[in-house]
């Protein structure tokens, strides 16, 4: 570092920033390698997906995603001749495997399933947490360090230590693979990220709007509702993505507690199986789909990410 | 402060409207908003809790509801504390929490060190490299186990590649020594971003002047890295270790889809071990007990670590 460079002594040296991207750039495209994969592999055939090295270069082809939404049947060469036309591409690609397409696959249904979970825990979570967070962060609430820490804790549980009573309880209340169960149980995990991260956001919003519009004749309840809310809109989307990722994402639970109606597309994408072992293609494709929802957001919220993953500890 | 405002607003309202504010008291309000989240709380987290105490004194199996269930007092506990098994499952958890964290600090703390030169495409680059921990962890250690294929893997070919070991000799799953690697590789590559953006935001929180200073004092690079970057920087390298510590520890959906525990038991950590006993065995009881171990060892480290982040808050 020279102590002559033109704007400040401190500034990192050129050479020292080329270094530094250079490490930082290849860093970045070997650990986006495994994604890459994933979404070419979305787009070989079963015999591609196998080769032997690995094919970069590849004719891209839909079975994968044909494979993923259909279930299939083996049948004779005569009996798909005197079939007539195919009817899609799907339909065409299959039976150039000497299949035939038998019915819908349960991706569909896993796929919806996820969603109807993630976002009406979601919604739950941002709610009570809203409420939550409005009330610690502007009454006198007794033993709050306590209850935080309390609300806080919660979260720490390992998950299938949750899962073992949760179970026995579902079970004798008949919550057991239901969606609202679900709904439920990722609620509660939900809100102590809720509470503390829009704790945060809303302490940083003055009380003197919410005093200001009392004086003008405002209820509290009214102040809270013309005036926080309308401030804490960001902080509350942003916890809303992070829930939604969460649920999105959330294995043990739905594993260990739905089987079917409710299950969720994370505990069913590992089980989509083809001939003969793992259906990668079709896997791959389920993976790439269930993924893009999140890279989106992940993008979108990318400035309020560090305050997201450490509870609204570490703020930028 | 908030009742004195509360008050002077009363005064200076007229009636009609002095009612209207009064309609919910603060207190009652407060009570109103936090009340539902204690009580789903309570629901769903406390009363299976205190559920899970009962069973852990019992001999119960859930697959069994109609059996008679017996009070066995702390002989759930003395036999875990016993357990072979359940020495080597902490013991594989250890291997597997440590060298993640260690990893995990080592590159993150560097990536960070390096981003923080503020390079051109900085932020670009930054967001490409936190994309795998926004994603799920099942669902990507899953297609994990077809990069770790022997043969066709793109992993083994890689490492093949570059070692010259035939690609059919790589079997990071199937092989005792390299499984319990197989999972910290993921799990790195995975968490390694997080560690570097709470690292990032602690480098960035040191503020200029305190190098121009040791920049006026002649201070060498080596220095000020050892004497203002790292000492800075430990409240927030300390936050990221204990987080990836508590979720280590409790790590179950990675391993499970990528290995399920094997082979044997070489990747068996302490949560694969509880829902092997208690959704396999259906030691309802027995695995209560350990879970309720368990979460004691986590509610200590949780309780280190709101200090600690009390600590860093304090900043």
């Amino acid at each position: 570092m020279s102590l002559t460079s033109a704007h400040s002594v401190v500034a990192p040296s050129a050479t020292s920033k080329r270094v530094a991207g250079t490490i930082i750039v290849l860093y970045a495209l070997i650990s986006i390698v495994p994604l890459l994969w994933i979404f070419a592999t979305s787009f070989k055939t079963p015999p591609d997906s196998i080769a032997y090295p690995p094919k970069i270069l590849f004719q891209p082809s839909i079975e994968g995603y044909c494979n993923l939404f259909s279930t299939r049947t083996r049948q004779t060469p005569e009996y798909i001749n005197s079939l007539g036309p195919a009817t899609g591409v799907c339909d065409e690609t299959v039976r150039k495997r000497n299949m035939v397409i038998a019915g819908p696959s349960n991706f569909m249904p896993r796929f919806v399933n996820s969603l109807i979970i993630a976002f009406g825990s979601t919604f739950c979570a941002v709610f009570l947490g809203t409420l939550s967070a409005y009330g610690f962060s502007r009454f006198k609430v007794p033993l709050a360090d306590d209850l935080l820490f309390f609300i806080l804790s919660t979260r720490m549980m390992p998950p299938i230590a949750v899962a073992i009573p949760i179970y026995l309880m579902y079970r004798e209340l008949g919550l057991s693979d239901t969606a609202l169960g679900m709904i439920l149980l990722y609620t509660a995990v939900n809100v102590s990220l809720a509470v503390w991260l829009l704790k945060g956001f809303i302490d940083e919003i003055p009380r003197e709007y919410e005093e200001a519009a009392m004086i003008d004749g405002y209820t509290r309840l009214q102040a809270f509702w013309r005036t926080v809310l309308p401030q804490a809109t960001t902080g509350i989307a942003a916890t809303a993505i992070f829930c939604l990722i969460f649920a999105w994402n959330e294995y043990a639970f739905a594993a260990l507690l739905t089987s079917g109606t409710a299950q969720t597309a994370p505990p069913f994408i590992p089980t989509i199986i083809g001939e003969g072992g793992q259906d990668w293609p079709a896997v791959a494709a389920g993976t790439t789909i269930f993924l893009v929802p999140i890279l989106v957001f992940t993008i979108l919220l990318r400035k309020q990410l560090l305050r997201g993953i450490t509870f609204g500890a570490v703020r930028k | 402060m908030l009742n004195r405002t509360a008050d002077s607003v009363a005064r200076a309202t007229p009636e009609s409207l002095a009612r209207k504010v009064r309609g919910i008291s603060d207190k009652g309000l407060a009570w109103l908003f936090i009340s539902p989240t204690i009580l789903l709380l309570l629901a769903i987290n406390i009363f299976p809790l205190f559920w899970a105490i009962y069973l852990s004194f019992t001999n119960y199996r859930a697959n069994r509801p109609n059996e008679v269930v017996k009070n066995v007092g702390l002989a759930n506990y003395r036999r875990i504390l016993g357990d072979q098994d359940i020495w080597i499952a902490m013991q594989t958890t250890a291997h597997f929490v440590f060298w993640t964290i260690l990893l995990q600090t080592l590159i993150g703390f560097t990536l960070a060190w390096l981003i923080d030169r503020k390079f051109r495409g900085h932020a670009f680059w930054t967001t490409i490299i936190l994309v795998p921990m926004m994603l799920s962890p099942a669902v990507v250690g899953n297609f994990w186990r077809f990069l770790y294929e022997p043969q066709i893997g793109l992993f083994a070919y890689a490492i093949s590649f570059v070692s010259g070991i035939p690609a059919t000799q790589i079997g990071m799953l199937s092989n005792v020594s390299l499984a319990p690697w197989s999972i910290v590789i993921v799990d790195t590559w995975m968490w390694t971003p997080y560690v570097m953006l709470i690292c990032l935001a602690g480098l960035r929180s040191i503020p200029e002047y305190i190098y121009e200073a040791a920049e006026v004092d002649r201070a060498s690079n080596w220095r000020q890295f050892w004497s203002i970057t790292l000492p800075m920087a430990l409240p927030f390298i300390m936050l990221a270790v204990l987080f990836r510590g508590i979720e280590n520890f409790k790590m179950f959906d990675m391993v499970n889809l990528l290995t399920g525990g094997g082979p044997g038991s070489t990747t068996e950590v302490a949560s694969i071990t509880l829902k092997r006993q208690a959704f396999e065995s259906w030691r309802t009881g027995y695995s209560s007990a350990f879970a309720i171990i368990l979460f004691v060892a986590v509610f200590g480290l949780a309780n280190i670590y709101v200090k600690a982040l009390n600590k860093v808050k304090q900043r």
